[in-house]
């Protein structure tokens, strides 16, 4: 169960992973709501359209900052510590966090059914870290 | 063509197609398949000391790693698409539905061992997913900050609903 404690180096990643991903996430589905279903809009204006929109997106381009911010961090982690505990534990902390954030700041309506999926979904993933 | 702002869908409970299923899977294969690659890579890398956080940039030149970027890339484009129509907290299961493909794939096509915890936690995922796939997928209203959300109207339809 060494992988259980790993070092301060590997968490302080993975938290930086959790945050920036939240943060990114939330950012990401905000400008993809504001551009709106991409399929449609391809079929009616074309896919350069489509590109121009996604990348003209102010939040889109803030997301993809936070994004690559939790790349970097994943790569650090995973340089640091065992794959088997770095990934199932950003992405399960991820998702309890996530659900959070896009209740508070996507208005989504996070319902009884959403709340138990995250958390079977955050606890199956802890599990498989076993 | 007149301009009007996007109506929300009648119902939040509207129908995912197929085509939104085939987006769905290429969220969940392209994340699992990158995040492997990635791995496989980092681990032939080895450890980055804290004293030379730079040589992270050489770990891009590693195939296995360059490899999972470029799926991590379609996982991007294809999260992207899910997220322009539906919630967030209805697409990221699907990510997580790729954990429980790569045991399958341990299992079936490696024939490794996959420990009885495991096939629990596989369980889980495939629950909460479960869950979720069951309700709307979409609940949040439209924001409506930016003028992008103009989109073309049919006149027609418009005439229809005023009343005179």
């Amino acid at each position: 169960m060494k992988h259980l404690y790993p070092n301060l180096h590997t968490w302080s990643a993975i938290l930086s992973i959790v945050f920036a991903s939240v943060v990114g996430d939330v950012l990401l589905s905000r400008a993809m709501k504001q551009v709106g279903d991409v399929g449609a809009l391809r079929r009616r204006q074309g896919l350069w359209t489509v590109i121009v929109r996604v990348l003209g997106n102010r939040n889109f381009v803030l997301g993809v900052a936070a994004m690559t911010v939790a790349f970097f961090s994943l790569l650090f982690a995973l340089s640091w510590g065992d794959v088997s505990l770095v990934a199932p534990a950003a992405a399960s902390l991820t998702f309890i966090g996530n659900a959070f954030a896009a209740k508070i700041f996507l208005h989504e309506r996070v319902d009884q059914r959403r709340w138990i999926a995250a958390v079977l979904v955050a606890g199956g993933v802890a599990l498989l870290t076993g | 063509m007149r301009l009007q702002p996007r109506r929300s869908p009648s119902k939040p409970e509207f129908q995912v197609n197929l085509r939104k299923y085939i987006v769905l899977a290429g969220v969940t294969l392209f994340a699992a398949a990158g995040d492997s690659l990635l791995s496989h890579g980092m681990k032939q890398v080895g450890s980055i000391s804290l004293n030379h956080l730079q040589n992270v940039i050489f770990a891009i030149l590693n195939p296995w790693v360059a490899a999972g970027i470029i799926l991590l890339l379609a996982f991007f484009a294809s999260y992207m698409t899910a997220l322009s129509w539906a919630d967030l907290t209805y697409v990221l299961p699907a990510t997580s539905l790729g954990y429980v493909l790569l045991a399958l794939v341990a299992k079936f096509a490696l024939h490794e061992q996959v420990s009885p915890m495991r096939w629990a936690g596989i369980a889980l995922i495939a629950g909460g997913v479960g869950f979720v796939a069951g309700g709307p997928s979409l609940t949040s209203h439209a924001h409506r900050e930016r003028p992008e959300h103009l989109v073309e109207v049919d006149p027609a339809e418009i005439s229809s609903k005023v009343e005179v």
